[in-house]
């Protein structure tokens, strides 16, 4: 006869690997259906560019309403990058590298990965909120059953709004953030003015700095907001259900993108 | 399937994973008439209503529209058929971004090229049908329950559809926006040329509207008749749901071990 306390504890052993593999099994699952969906929504993109106002609509919401979260953080943490590099480059004596080091820091990193964290939070949570809404209130269902495909109608220009969006803002987030950079160290540190604008022009290359950020911004536009109209359309019909989706974009996309951007830059700045 | 006949279901099976449904039903539903299908909550009857509009797919059996099967329709052939019907959600499933006008309007300017003057003059149309033409401007959140219900009606309608679907027309309303909707739903249906398929557990209000009526329970069809055979009937199940008896075939309790022991503990 076996032990009983060795008896419980193979069952909680074994309980505990059936619930991993339970868990494991449904990730996968969702994972799969993430992919199919993200096939039906460019499938259907076609349908949706048809009706171009859909999109140009959903660049309004996404995109302008976002600018001014936008751009007030890039001038914002263009001026904190200000203070910070003048302080370290004038140890070394460099202070008019300080145009430089705050282009390449915007353009290659900040700029995309802080728009993109920003946008997840300002406009993927509310396209989540907007699909999961429309969803427990029985809109989708009541556009598919006018024979209207809710992916091509809802969820389509949705996506493309963010896509298109995303490396926009990047770009209007390191400019904010580059005049952010230029008040503090030249109008009101004084560091001279020719020096910071021609070191910038001369270091920063449009094709190896400027174009790898606009790829990493696209990409993370891609990611943000498939995350954010996949949650939407696979919400679970109630309050609580569209609440933790909501919370599960802004999560799941923050790790997307500081993961995406690990890779990227990995790719994109080895001979740097 | 007879002509006479617009929905015709055969032998129907349907679980949601090992959860069983619909238990073999079948049912006829006749052209041009108005047809409630009737039971308790939880009965199957929504399904029922999903299954016809193709928005699920039963395990076995047949659904036959304007004799199409519903379950083996491709995708654009399901639009195509979806095209000539109308639904009503329970609680309208109005879109809420959109105004009144606009939410009639939906389906004529996805589905039809008809120029702008045209379409508001139809949807004023309907709109006067169902008496809200002065609410045009208005937006979703700012009706009442029944009006929202009735802007869904009309938007349903919009299209002239053959197959008007309502999913629980009467839930949640005052005496009389009740009477409003049901009177709405025998007219439109006349004047359209329609046939109507109702589910409901209100039975005072559909027996006055209503040429047939099938009841539900557990998944299957337990009765049917015309509302003068169902108010005469002597089955204990159209008893007990024509007179609200709390309990009876249909039992109050839900199932459980026997009251004594639950209180008295397992020993008992």
């Amino acid at each position: 006869m076996s032990n009983p306390s060795n008896e419980g504890r193979r069952s909680s052993l074994l309980s505990a690997i059936t619930g991993l593999g339970h868990r494991v099994n449904e990730a996968l699952q969702r994972l799969g259906f993430a992919a199919r969906f993200f096939v039906m929504v460019l499938l259907y993109s076609g349908q949706s560019f048809r009706r171009l106002h859909l999109t140009i609509r959903e660049l309004y919401f996404s995109g302008f309403q976002s600018l001014l979260i936008i751009v007030v953080s890039g001038l914002f943490i263009g001026m904190v990058l200000g203070m910070q590099g003048y302080e370290t480059l004038q140890r070394y004596g460099s202070a008019e590298a300080l145009g430089v080091l705050v282009a390449l820091s915007l353009v290659r990193e900040l700029g995309p990965v802080v728009a993109a964290l920003l946008f997840a939070s300002r406009a993927g949570s509310s396209i989540t909120a907007e699909i999961g809404l429309m969803k427990a209130t029985e809109q989708l269902t009541a556009m598919d059953m006018m024979a209207v495909n809710p992916i091509a109608r809802v969820v389509a220009p949705r996506f493309w709004g963010g896509v298109i969006s995303m490396p926009l803002l990047a770009a209007l987030f390191s400019a904010a953030g580059v005049f952010g950079g230029y008040l503090i160290g030249v109008v009101f540190i004084g560091v001279d003015e020719g020096a910071f604008w021609s070191q910038m022009q001369a270091s920063v290359d449009f094709r190896y700095d400027i174009c790898s950020g606009i790829i990493k911004s696209f990409v993370f536009g891609v990611a943000v907001s498939l995350i954010a109209v996949f949650e939407g359309y696979d919400a679970v019909p109630t309050a609580e259900g569209v609440s933790s989706s909501i919370k599960s974009t802004v999560v799941q996309s923050a790790l997307a993108i500081l993961a995406l951007d690990f890779v990227l830059t990995s790719f994109m700045f080895r001979e740097a | 399937m007879s002509a006479d006949n617009l929905v015709e279901i055969k032998d129907l099976d349907f679980a949601y994973d090992d959860r069983a449904i619909l238990k073999g039903i079948s049912m006829e539903i006749p052209r041009g008439k108005v047809v409630a299908i009737m039971g308790g909550s939880g009965c199957g009857k929504t399904t029922l209503l999903r299954l016809i509009g193709g928005q699920l797919k039963p395990s076995r059996g047949e659904v036959l529209v304007d004799g199409l099967s519903v379950p083996r329709l491709r995708a654009d052939e399901l639009y195509a058929l979806r095209r000539r019907m109308g639904m009503l959600f329970q609680f309208g499933a109005l879109f809420t971004d959109i105004s009144v006008f606009d939410n009639v309007a939906y389906q004529m300017r996805e589905h039809t090229s008809l120029p702008e003057e045209l379409i508001r003059d139809m949807v004023l149309m309907k709109l006067n049908a169902v008496g809200l033409r002065g609410a045009h401007q208005l937006m979703p959140a700012e009706l009442s329950g029944g009006m929202a219900r009735r802007v869904a009606l009309a938007r349903a309608i919009s299209l002239d559809p053959m197959l008007i679907m309502y999913d629980e027309p009467f839930a949640g309303l005052d005496p009389i926006s009740l009477g409003v909707i049901g009177q709405l739903i025998r007219k439109l249906n006349d004047a359209l040329g329609a046939t109507t398929i109702m589910v409901t557990h209100d039975i005072q209000e559909s027996l006055l509207i209503v040429d047939y009526i099938y009841f539900m329970s557990d998944g299957k069809v337990v009765a049917l008749g015309t509302p003068d055979e169902i108010r005469a009937s002597r089955d204990p199940f159209v008893h007990q749901f024509v007179f609200a008896q709390a309990d009876g075939p249909v039992p109050f309790h839900y199932p459980a071990e026997p009251l004594a022991r639950d209180l008295l503990g397992k020993g008992a």
